[in-house]
């Protein structure tokens, strides 16, 4: 039976199936139509595996050093990466120490979202003076190269991997906070919201129905372009000594640890600084993949 | 006054039917306005946008009141200020007897009562949500269970012309612009509210829908006895639509009376120009030159004494002198022009007693 709506069509011939999927449904299908996004997330994926499941995939003890097979080169019989100044499997240490840079990258990223969400969202929906007073406050910390306040913050603490990450998350914090408030700014003057407000809802209903749900996807794609950052500067941190201490295994520590083998065994001293190159550029490409899956409305 | 179309039972009816739903006095809002610090006039005050000037009327139960201008002369400003979305600076609405933001009439009663329609329907619909999920917030917000709020917005949707099983879990982007607008209407009504009112509601829909969309509001109605406050630019939407209409200019009313009266034998030489502006169906009656020129003053210094004094084409000398108070020019009729004001210095002002403007 026909049936016709008002545009017009025979509502018999629309499809009835693809309808009500929601906005993270279509990001996901267009997510893994992006190859790049794709083969990043693998990476990225193989990388977490690695280090959580250091312990068996590891061919030998990350700690355990030879004085007498010290700078072994990539492909030897014993090391198939080769060995570190103190003799140690470079490929064991490498796996190993994914899990400590991969949790000084995340973690201080992952506070500095709650953190920035939560004071960028109230202050773009208060708005006012408040707004301005939180956002002056915020611009202070912008006035600070972010390695520079980073390297600050550790000192003033002291060196550990919880003052790094305390500091990062420092660093890290402003910057989300302004994107959540530029983006929670243009929410709040939405028809959407005003009429909210008119059927008496209140503030926090009105945040969390109407603004996390538009705004939250923005920030979070903002903080996974941070991922790379947090990582490099922890790794910094570790290579001025600030963060994880020897005999950790620890990318931005092993990298510090074997520059003095640069010109003795080359490519062994940089295999750290690699597996920090591929892991940050990886969650970039993601990153990237991410916004433009959410961009098409 | 006039005698407006009622319908079906009102709820909670307060003051009977001769009170006024809303009433609407002195209501003053103006945007802006800093002190000057660089240049010649350092620390004097700069003018502020005067959106709405000293605005006051009534909405009768069960009336649609029309309410029309140019852009700009701050009809929505008024139904913002009405919906309690921007405060006033001065002045007071009075909802079915008691002001609103006492303790007879607090803000969240108050907004179960007036609900509004926004002109763009893609805007006004959270893009997050489902059509049953907007539907349903206004009433989850103020207590109802989640069931029983899906349950009503289903009955809604139903009842604004779209089928719950095919729609209720759709998103806005999945809809047509005059499906949204109706989706909009839904919610308006969720809430069980005895005002509506409609920001031209209709303005940004293609005129086959409009026209089905304005039926819609018209059965809507009288099955909920509803009273509307209808804004709009277009002046043969009005006119299918109101019993009564109020012509502003520049924040301030021109004119208002009854729909049919104002339509038909317009007092106010702003009036007259809009309905000379409506392009006529006979093509003997083409109008040749425009009835207004230019755009409307600037609202933050707006001219002295009538505000239309700049663009009319009766003014004298004393226009640009005497603001002019709104008159009777009639039963249930009244105007603000020189010219309908008994006494005052005006040529063509009818004989009579001076009346303090």
């Amino acid at each position: 039976m026909a049936v016709i709506t008002d545009i017009g069509l025979d509502v018999a011939r629309i499809p009835a199936k693809p309808i009500g999927r929601g906005y993270w449904f279509g990001v996901g299908r267009r997510l893994l139509g992006d190859p790049v996004a794709i083969a990043a997330a693998v990476v990225i994926l193989a990388i977490v595996l690695a280090a959580i499941f250091a312990p068996w995939i590891a061919p030998a003890d990350p700690y355990r050093a030879s004085m007498l097979r010290r700078l072994r080169p990539v492909g030897d019989a014993l090391y198939p990466l080769g060995s570190d100044e103190l003799g140690r499997d470079m490929l064991s240490r490498l796996i190993y120490g994914g899990r400590l840079s991969l949790l000084m990258g995340l973690l201080p990223v992952v506070f500095a979202f709650i953190a920035g969400s939560a004071i960028g969202i109230v202050a773009g929906f208060v708005g006012g003076r408040i707004n301005t007073a939180i956002m002056r406050t915020v611009d202070v910390f912008f006035a600070f190269p972010s390695v520079l306040l980073a390297i600050a913050l550790s000192g003033a603490l002291g060196a550990g991997i919880l003052n790094a990450i305390v500091s990062l998350t420092v660093v890290f914090t402003p910057q989300v906070t302004r994107i959540a408030e530029s983006v929670t700014t243009q929410i709040r003057t939405r028809d959407y919201v005003e009429a909210a407000r008119v059927s008496g809802a209140g503030p926090f209903a009105i945040i969390r129905v109407h603004v996390l749900g538009n705004v939250l996807g923005p920030i979070f794609v903002y903080a996974t372009s941070l991922i790379s950052v947090s990582m490099i500067l922890a790794s910094g941190l570790s290579f001025l000594g600030l963060g994880s201490k020897p005999p950790e295994p620890e990318w931005g520590l092993m990298l510090n640890t074997l520059r003095t083998a640069i010109y003795v065994q080359p490519v062994v001293a940089a295999l750290a600084g690699a597996m920090i190159f591929i892991t940050s550029i990886s969650f970039n490409l993601l990153s990237d993949g991410l916004r433009s899956a959410m961009e098409v409305k | 006054m006039m005698e407006g179309s009622r319908h079906g039972i009102l709820t909670c009816d307060r003051g009977g039917p001769a009170q006024p739903l809303l009433s609407v006095r002195d209501l003053t809002r103006h945007f802006g306005g800093r002190r000057a610090w660089i240049g010649a006039k350092v620390g004097e005050r700069r003018g502020a946008v005067r959106a709405v000037d000293g605005v006051s009327f009534d909405v009768a139960k069960g009336e649609t009141l029309g309410i029309v201008g140019e852009s700009g002369c701050g009809k929505s400003t008024l139904a913002r200020l009405i919906t309690q979305i921007i405060a006033a600076d001065a002045g007071e609405v009075i909802f079915d007897g008691e002001a609103v933001g006492t303790s007879a009439l607090d803000l969240s009663a108050y907004r179960r009562e007036v609900q509004m329609v926004f002109q763009d329907s893609y805007a006004s619909l959270n893009p997050r949500l489902t059509v049953e999920e907007t539907v349903a917030f206004g009433p989850r917000v103020h207590g109802l269970a989640r069931r029983d709020a899906i349950d009503r917005a289903h009955d809604l949707i139903s009842r604004v012309g779209l089928d719950p099983t095919r729609f209720a879990a759709r998103y806005p982007h999945e809809l047509s612009g005059g499906q949204r607008q109706r989706v909009n209407i839904a919610r308006a009504l969720a809430l069980q509210p005895r005002l509506l009112i409609l920001d031209e509601a209709v303005s940004a829909l293609d005129k086959s829908i409009e026209a089905q969309v304005l039926n819609l509001l018209v059965d809507l109605k009288d099955e909920f006895g509803l009273t509307y406050m209808f804004i709009s630019h277009d002046l043969n939407v009005v006119r299918f639509m109101s019993d009564r209409v109020m012509v502003m200019y520049l924040g301030k009313v021109a004119e208002l009376g009854a729909a049919d009266v104002i339509l038909a034998n317009p007092r106010h030489p702003y009036t007259m120009a809009l309905l000379a502006s409506m392009p006529s169906m006979d093509p003997d009656r083409r109008t040749t030159e425009a009835p207004l020129s230019g755009d409307p003053p600037n609202p933050i210094d707006p001219p002295s004494g009538c505000r239309f004094h700049t663009r009319c084409k009766f003014a004298t000398p004393v226009c640009a002198q005497t603001a002019p108070a709104l008159a009777e020019v009639g039963p249930a009729h009244r105007a603000a022009c020189l010219m309908a004001a008994p006494g005052s210095a005006h040529p063509q002002a009818p004989p009579g007693a001076a009346v303090a403007a």
